[in-house]
């Protein structure tokens, strides 16, 4: 058997390869609440052509090859089921060109959500793309690689809506062009008006492929950001209310939380919603059309404009926003794992039921909250529990609250969003069994050995068959 | 160990390891190693995992743990409650491995040598006072300062250049300091941030009786680290003194008109102490003092004040040099984000600082495009 070791040491050097116990410890775990499971090598590359040599080099051998941005997913998604080469990606973290004309940034495969905003805001200020709150150092490919959402999912759809290309390296080591760029050295489309193969990759958690560049759409940047919340105690009618405020096509983001603290918020669901203008004329429109959409609200005393602090606004208009990490520490134990299936909005009033009562039933720690995604045809729905990492019994509590959910999600005809490997199965039973065994070919056409973030949408496992 | 009850509260969400506007990762250790492991995260989950026997020490484990610079980048960044802990989390981890006798051998020197010979160069006490030899600087005798140097300002080349360069600029401005030579002792900042907490109070309180004895009141540092102790440590063990960094004092007496230096056409950028800056908020007096000296143009390197990128020294590493080495050395990476900014000098305001940066000068091999000046050097040529 060959030395893999020293084989990958000779691809990305000696600095960049580790099989120590700390290393192994680390990588073998993800913040959430999944059982660890320890690789057997953690390496570091630089450039495609090291992640060809290395996804080669795992073929030959019959090693799992398991691709990591920041390993934020919380689903254990990039723990590495079956061992093998955990890949982390963010050395290669390189903004390789802005078009900003054309709308976009082509970044490469490890480049983390803080550094695109950063180089943005300081060379492109009338330009941003879709952050999500999740912590900057998660990376835009493993981002899109999930369907992640952003603050500009409710007008542009998810973050993967906004690709516009890819460059990929197959689960046989062949470096592939994704979309446009396959022509010509712009990245303007990742696929219309040609098939659109980037679904051969996105929503397959490196299953049958590494991202080792990713283009995303830029959108405009407002000089003008405000946030306004609107609340009610009926979440019957909030779908009603998401309807009205997309009707107006003047929010930037809209999102709607329910938690019990601080007790003013208790038992109410905020329809918060962000407005942008380059004036204030323009914001100011923005709002009152806003405003005067959700008017027979106010007049049936359903609802009312609640006045945002000062001391929260600025939380409210962080990108990404610190307090969604802060949840971690509400039971002073640094974990919360949520489940965020994606559901139709007039589901939310079930799901803001059913976040509620797991809390009270498993006596946790709640928030929910929804994301609207495209003018409204879905929305996210986070399921968020904290917990205590240090108190054991808390966390089967925990888990046991996030099972029920994904026994929720499918009887509300919901998807799960970065489902955990039992997910997985889940919705492969009940999937439409031509759709199953498209994906089976696909994901052994794509990967014939089985190595790639293997576990994961993997075909032989129980709900293929 | 201490802080045992926070150390499971860090989410490893990684906010520690960027400046405060995502620019560029700035934990000096992340940056260089790369490997989540060398970030505060992974060190938090790692002691984690020691403490529960779930990974043996090691000489990875150490190096983990003795590469942080203690820089307080973290502390700046993580956005949970306990963020100001974090630096002293991992070195409570350090002195764990220290009293089981399961250290670096870097580490295990550098104690000794300071245990044995009161400073880690293993020079006696007598050459420690030789840097002021010939100077205007006189022996402290109830002076309104003792000026404090410290152990590189008293045995480092470079350190000794920087120490007379400050005292005479000092006594030029007509403050009356005077310096205990042999008399003086290490202040132990970096015998306790590498976790020798014994060594640190026995040398803290070795000073501190003989401030007492000579009746000291009020003390100047050249050293941001010993004015970090002075200020934060040697109250808790009875030695309360009035403490100023030279900066500090330096600025006021420009404020006074007491320092008029002549023009100085020239870029320069200002490279922030970790210890003066974030782990003693002191960012400005510096920058005052430059935008005081005429024709001078101070330019900003992007990572400045609370988002400073550390000179890789700190933590001890000064002299165990772990996390030293390479192209992706803090120092190296600190030069060229200063040669970006076009400036001409670095002007650093510790005497630590200086010696990194200016290795990392000639590694670099930009000696012709960089050179590395303490404030005090800059002055004092222009002064009349």
């Amino acid at each position: 058997m060959a030395d893999v070791g020293k084989l990958l040491t000779d691809i990305v050097g000696k600095d960049y390869v580790s099989s120590e116990p700390e290393e192994l410890y680390f990588y073998s775990r993800d913040p959430g609440l999944m059982p660890p499971h320890k690789p057997d090598y953690v390496v570091m590359p630089d450039t495609a052509e090291q992640i060809q040599e290395i996804v080669r080099l795992a073929n030959r051998e019959k090693i799992p090859v398991v691709p990591m941005g920041a390993g934020l997913a919380l689903t254990g998604l990039v723990i590495p089921l079956k061992g093998g080469i955990v890949v982390d990606m963010k050395r290669m973290n390189r903004i390789l060109y802005v078009n900003e004309i054309g709308r976009y940034a082509l970044v490469e495969g490890g480049t983390p959500q803080g550094l695109l905003k950063s180089y943005l805001e300081k060379n492109y200020p009338r330009l941003r793309h879709s952050i999500p709150d999740a912590p900057p150092t998660a990376t835009i490919a493993a981002n899109v690689l999930i369907h992640g959402q952003g603050r500009l999912t409710q007008q542009y759809g998810f973050n993967s809506d906004m690709v516009a290309g890819l460059e990929v390296v197959t689960g046989t080591g062949e470096l592939c062009k994704i979309g446009s760029c396959a022509l010509s050295g712009d990245w303007f489309s990742k696929g219309a008006p040609m098939p659109d193969l980037s679904g051969l990759f996105l929503g397959w958690f490196g299953a049958t492929g590494i991202i080792t560049k990713v283009a995303v759409k830029l959108y405009p940047r407002k000089s003008l950001r405000d946030v306004e919340i609107f609340v009610t105690d009926n979440e019957d009618l909030v779908p009603e209310m998401v309807y009205e405020i997309t009707h107006t096509e003047m929010a930037e983001d809209i999102l709607i939380f329910t938690q019990p603290l601080p007790m003013m918020f208790k038992d109410n669901h905020h329809v918060s919603f962000y407005i942008t203008g380059d004036t204030d004329e323009e914001l100011e429109f923005k709002r009152k059309i806003i405003w005067h959409c959700l008017d027979r609200f106010i007049k049936s005393k359903d609802g009312g404009f609640m006045g945002v602090p000062p001391v929260m606004k600025p939380v409210l208009l962080e990108s990404p926003q610190r307090s969604a990490s802060r949840l971690a520490d509400v039971k002073k134990g640094g974990g919360f794992e949520y489940s965020g299936p994606i559901i139709m909005v007039d589901k939310y009033p079930d799901c803001a039921r059913k976040v509620k009562s797991l809390a009270e039933k498993y006596d946790l720690a709640y928030s929910g909250m929804g994301r609207v995604i495209d003018a409204g045809h879905c929305m996210m729905f986070a399921f968020a529990f904290a917990f205590n990492r240090a108190d054991e019994d808390m966390m089967a509590r925990t888990r046991k609250a996030l099972e029920e959910v994904s026994d929720f999600v499918l009887k509300i005809g919901g998807l799960y969003w970065k489902p955990t490997v039992d997910e997985q199965r889940m919705a492969l039973e009940k999937m439409d069994s031509n759709t199953r065994r498209l994906m089976k070919m696909i994901k052994n056409n794509l990967d014939p050995n089985g190595i790639m973030n293997p576990g994961n949408w993997e075909p032989g496992t129980r709900g293929w068959n | 160990m201490k802080y045992e009850e926070i150390i499971h509260r860090c989410f490893r969400c990684g906010y520690c390891k960027f400046t405060s506007d995502y620019f560029d990762f700035n934990c000096p250790t992340y940056r260089k190693y790369r490997f989540e492991t060398y970030s505060p995260g992974g060190r938090m989950w790692l002691i984690r995992a020691w403490l529960n026997n779930e990974i043996e020490n090691s000489d990875r484990l150490q190096e983990i743990l003795f590469s942080c610079a203690t820089c307080a980048n973290c502390v700046e960044h993580c956005v949970f409650k306990f963020s100001e802990d974090l630096v002293n989390i991992f070195i409570a981890a350090r002195e764990e491995l220290v009293n089981k006798g399961i250290i670096p051998p870097e580490v295990r020197d550098y104690l000794k040598n300071v245990s044995i010979s009161g400073n880690p160069y293993k020079q006696p006490a007598s050459e420690r006072g030789r840097w002021a030899e010939g100077s205007i600087i006189q022996s402290y005798e109830g002076q309104e300062y003792l000026f404090y140097v410290g152990c590189v300002g008293s045995y480092d080349e470079r350190g000794r250049k920087i120490a007379r360069a400050v005292g005479e600029l000092l006594v030029k401005a007509g403050v009356s300091i005077g310096v205990l030579g042999e008399r003086e002792a290490c202040d132990g900042n970096e015998v306790r941030t590498l976790g020798e907490m014994g060594l640190f109070e026995f040398l803290a309180e070795q000073n501190i009786t003989l401030f007492k004895e000579l009746g000291v009141r009020k003390i100047i540092t050249l050293d941001p680290h010993a004015f970090n102790a002075f200020t934060k440590y040697y109250p808790d063990l009875g030695g309360k003194f009035q403490v100023y960094h030279y900066t500090q004092i330096l600025e006021s007496l420009f404020k006074k008109g007491a320092l008029k230096p002549s023009e100085y056409n020239v870029k320069v950028t200002y490279h922030d102490p970790c210890y003066l800056g974030r782990h003693n908020g002191e960012y400005e007096a510096p920058r005052e003092i430059l935008n005081s000296i005429p024709g001078l143009e101070l330019i900003e390197m992007e990572q400045n004040r609370e988002n400073s990128f550390c000179c890789g020294g700190g933590g001890g590493n000064f002299f165990t040099d772990i996390l030293g080495g390479g192209s992706d050395s803090p120092n190296r990476v600190r030069v060229r984000q200063a040669l970006e900014t076009g400036a001409e000098i670095i002007v650093v305001a510790c005497p630590l600082c200086a010696k990194m940066l200016e290795d990392a000068v000639k590694a670099e091999e930009i000696e012709d495009s960089l050179e590395v000046l303490d404030l005090a050097e800059i002055i004092i040529p222009r002064l009349p």
